[in-house]
């Protein structure tokens, strides 16, 4: 199992190597450089210029600077933000937590549903509701999420009044940093009241961010299971005198889950796009919106550093699904 | 009393006015302790019939029987609850690829209390000990070790000893066996074959032994139902029905048969393939295989009747073989 | 006589139907794949004749209508069958264009990441070693990253606009193409056709594009079709956060972004635009799934 994943985390090796490579000759390519960039409008003087490059050192050969900014990236340092000078890595750790907890709530509810409505759409093949499933999974998977959060936004927070529009807790409420979860804090600051903000805060946004991995789930459920009963274990449990409960939650699930869990997985990928709309549009103060705000102030440093955690994250988690799968898959874990 | 008793069994796919009869008004018994070879190529419903009697036809199968009764109690009245009840317990059934038919998540030795668990129960020790009880009983070495074995960790023969313990688990009174060895090595296929043999004896089972292979059940079963596109054909205790088939579709088999055909210069094969869904003729269902069709067979459907002078024996043809191996005309 | 029985069901038997015919008798079984194909058929052709069927000009204001609702509400009319934006252009003459514009992206973009995937998986295939490695783990690092990010990261460095989104969603397209064209021809190339055809003296150019590639084309093309879905809506997602389309260009995605700060007061200028995307990328979905279901051999039978 140890070697298992050894030879996994040897695998991540060359990807973050090319991830670094991507986001070391992105900001290269911008026209100008990065100088120029730096002093934005105002210009710089030839003499300033060369100091500056010298400081910076990138007046030397380029395998050099790319030396130099690994050397950097493993310290943990990212740069710094153009526009309010601190830290890139700082920066998305304070407001890392706001997309984590909005992206588990919007897995939490992806899984809550499609999971069930898979398994259910398997079992009753061909009947009305797997029919249903299947027509809402698709139309799910081809929503244009920014749209179905207006819309949603229009019914339930504008007409209904159910919902607060957007942020993360209502104005009126101060609740105390502790974890950067909100949903923690407002928990651990003894207020019902902010509890409850927070959490009618995340529904709307939670909705919107789950729904394409909610179809995605259902949909490789489904297909995972009808595979799965077909089976010859599955006619061999039932041979049994097993009842129908304990064949499809027992025999047939364990090894339709094997393939979800890595579709679950993959949908961090998907988390972390989908939540750059979900939270412009939310106002969800995230590593999202930060990202396209900096895209539109031009403020690179917070772009080449962000993306780079981001992509790392996502090999991460993937390599976690990838370790998880052995531990499920009995044949994955026992060499091979 | 027949141990199960069948009569009329029909299995239907399909919706509409015809649907295709994968089982067709087929009608046998077993007795405890007796062993039954149901014999037939591919696609000719032994697989189906043998599952509709475990319960385990499904939507869109439908099964339709004017009688399926085992040790008396009507099967097809049970609720689903009770007919699950005697499913894997006094009826069990092992399947042809032992390697896809047990669970890769599970361990063998879950798997086999499992059933023992759903039949009845006890603490979890006795339970484990009944299941190395079992995997002794199979052969199966150093049985405490192999307990916790994964399915890919076993061969193909391994396999099916794993599955005939955890058939043979609840004590069953009928077992069903189909194609138990197709899937396996030819050295391992006798080793099972006599260890099912052994089984059925110490224990006085029924045994229906579903296969392809003539040669096969000709040293094992008692008697021998031939199977022809979802239909009985021939019935025949199994020395008479070696010596002298009665049906051409039989002798067909039997020429097949290399150690048959010694005197041919070479293997007599039945030319064509079984009629599936769309290509069924019309009278009997073998006319236009038969080499003795005559134009009353390709109209009318002859039924299985008793073989003239000998009640032991049935066989569904308008013009049964003679002892020569020539049709009755 | 049963002899003759026999010759006639066997000649019967022989006359499979033509490979296009099976395809689509497979294809009308699928009735959301058919409604998905209508659909793009019809939205291709107002796409085509837009200027035949828009009721006016796309960017023309009509300052005496503006955020008029659609006809069937009080104070709509037949002029702006689905009323006017904050500017008072005409919705649907825009939702038509739109169509146009991003049926002609899509198409675009698939056409070049098809090209260019098909022609790195088919190297990848065809040398081994060191290219295959090369191209593959390029592919690996590409895919690690959700494809709408490294789309905004391609256009935050090649600036915002309607040329540099397509080119970003094309270049993230990529991946999958190299994927499925790499993992075809790899089943294939082992085939006997293609070594009889090495045998014969086939160059490896011939090999490559006349042997191997037309077997790999089934997934290909379901890939194609999913490929324009996805194309579409990152193309919308690249307008509404302003990196696509600019203003006063007729993009969906963009409609809806100029649309925000009337949610509240006009709902026609944020529903209409949505909505066509949802169907145009649900009918290309819906087609892509019967595609697959009626090219994959494994599960004709």
């Amino acid at each position: 199992m140890l070697q298992f994943i050894f030879r996994r985390l040897l695998l991540v090796v060359p990807t973050f190597i090319g991830i670094t490579l991507l986001t070391f000759f992105l900001i290269r390519l911008i026209p100008g450089d990065p100088i120029e960039l730096l002093a934005g409008e105002r210009g710089v003087d030839p003499a300033r210029h060369a100091m500056l490059m010298a400081q910076m050192g990138l007046d030397q050969p380029i395998l050099v600077q790319y030396m130099h900014y690994i050397a950097d990236v493993l310290r943990g340092n990212l740069g710094t933000s153009i526009s309010t000078r601190e830290p890139v890595l700082h920066e998305f750790l304070t407001l890392f937590p706001a997309t984590v907890e909005l992206s588990l709530c919007a897995t939490l509810f992806a899984i809550i549903i499609g999971l069930p409505a898979g398994i259910l759409a398997a079992v009753k093949r061909g009947s009305v509701f797997d029919h249903s499933v299947m027509t809402i999974s698709l139309t799910g998977y081809s929503m244009p999420i920014f749209w179905w959060a207006l819309l949603l936004m229009l019914v339930f927070s504008v007409n209904l009044g159910w919902t607060p529009v957007s942020g993360r807790i209502d104005v009126t409420y101060w609740v105390d940093d502790v974890t950067g979860f909100m949903l923690i804090d407002s928990l651990l600051s003894d207020d019902k009241g902010a509890f409850i903000s927070t959490l009618s805060h995340l529904i709307l946004p939670s909705i919107v961010l789950g729904t394409i991995p909610l179809a995605v789930i259902a949909r490789m459920t489904r297909s995972s299971m009808l595979e799965v009963l077909g089976e010859d274990y599955i006619r061999t449990a039932r041979a049994k005198g097993l009842a129908p409960k304990r064949v499809i939650f027992i025999h047939a699930l364990r090894n339709a889950l094997i393939p979800v869990i890595t579709v679950i997985g993959l949908q961090v990928g998907t988390l972390l796009a989908g939540a750059i709309l979900t939270e412009t549009i939310f106002a969800w103060p995230g590593v999202g919106k930060w990202l396209i705000e900096a895209i539109h102030r031009r403020d690179y440093p917070v772009v080449q550093g962000g993306i780079l955690i981001v992509a790392t994250l996502i090999i991460l988690v993937n390599l976690l699904v990838d370790i998880l799968y052995g531990v499920v898959n009995p044949r994955i874990r026992h060499n091979k | 009393m027949a141990l199960l008793s069948i009569k009329n069994l029909t299995v239907t796919f399909g919706e509409g006015d015809n649907p295709f009869r994968a089982v067709d008004r087929i009608s046998y018994t077993v007795d405890e302790g007796e062993v039954l070879g149901i014999v037939g190529e591919s696609g000719s419903g032994k697989s189906v019939s043998s599952l509709s009697v475990m319960g385990l036809i499904d939507y869109p199968g439908k099964v339709k029987a004017d009688e399926l009764t085992f040790d008396g109690s009507d099967l097809l009245s049970l609720s689903a609850n009770a007919r699950r009840k005697i499913t894997g317990d006094d009826i069990a059934m092992i399947f042809q690829d032992p390697m896809t038919s047990l669970n890769p998540c599970f361990t063998v030795g879950y798997q086999i209390v499992e059933a023992l668990k759903v039949h009845g129960g006890g603490s979890k020790k006795e339970l484990k000990a009944r299941a190395i009880e079992l995997l002794k009983q199979v052969g199966i070495p150093a049985p405490e070790s192999r307990f916790d074995n994964y399915p890919h960790q076993l061969s193909g023969g391994m396999s099916q000893r794993m599955m005939i313990a955890m058939a043979i688990a609840c004590n069953p009174r009928l077992l069903i066996a189909d194609e138990p060895t197709t899937a396996l090595d030819v050295t391992i296929q006798a080793q099972i074959i006599d260890l099912l043999v052994n089984l059925q004896k110490a224990r006085g089972m029924g045994l229906i032994l579903i296969t392809h292979d003539l040669a096969l059940v000709a040293e094992v079963a008692h008697r021998i139902v031939v199977m022809y596109a979802g239909q009985i054909v021939e019935m025949a205790p199994a020395d008479q029905l070696f010596v002298t088939p009665r049906h051409p579709y039989t002798q067909a088999l039997l020429r097949s048969l290399p150690e048959h055909s010694a005197g041919h210069a070479r293997l007599q094969a039945l030319p064509g393939v079984v009629p599936g869904k769309h290509d069924r003729p019309q009278g009997c269902l073998l006319n236009p295989r038969c080499p003795y069709a005559t134009d009353r067979c390709r109209k009318e459907e002859p039924g299985l009747q008793p073989y003239p002078g000998n009640s032991a024996r049935m066989v569904k043809c308008f013009y049964p073989l003679n002892d020569e191996g020539s049709p009755a005309v | 006589m049963s002899e003759s029985t026999l010759t006639r069901n066997t000649v019967q038997a022989n006359q499979p139907p033509s490979p296009l015919r099976e395809f689509w008798s497979y294809f009308r079984t699928n009735k959301g794949a058919l409604v998905g194909l209508w659909f793009i058929v019809a939205i291709m052709v107002v796409a085509c004749l837009a200027e035949l069927v828009a009721p006016h000009s796309p960017f023309e204001q009509f300052r005496n209508a503006l955020l008029q609702p659609p006809v069937w509400q009080e104070g709509g009319s037949w002029e702006f069958i689905l009323g006017t934006d904050d500017v008072g252009r005409d919705i649907l003459t825009r939702l038509i264009y739109g169509a146009r514009l991003s049926l002609m992206i899509g198409c675009s973009v698939v056409v070049l990441s098809l090209s260019v995937g098909i022609v790195l998986g088919l190297l990848a295939a065809y040398f081994r070693g060191v290219v295959e490695v090369a191209i593959m783990r390029l592919v690996d690092i590409m895919l690690a990253l959700p494809s709408l990010l490294l789309a905004i990261a391609i256009v935050a460095i090649l600036g915002p606009s309607l040329l540099n989104s397509s080119l970003a969603i094309a270049i993230v397209s990529l991946p999958h193409y190299v994927r499925l064209t790499r993992a075809a021809a790899l089943a294939e190339i082992s085939r006997d056709y293609v070594t009889s055809a090495r045998v014969v003296g086939a160059g490896p150019l011939r090999l490559m594009f006349i042997t191997l590639l037309p077997n790999c084309l089934p997934p290909l093309i379901v890939q194609a079709t999913l490929g324009f879905s996805s194309a579409v809506l990152d193309m919308a997602a690249l307008g509404f956060l302003g990196l696509g389309a600019q203003p006063p260009t007729p993009e969906w995605g963009s409609m809806l972004a100029d649309a925000l700060q009337f949610v509240q007061r006009a709902w026609w200028v944020v529903t209409f635009p949505g909505l066509m995307i949802l169907l145009t990328v649900l009918a290309f979905n819906l087609m892509g799934d019967g595609l697959r279901d009626a090219l994959d051999p494994k599960l004709k039978h």
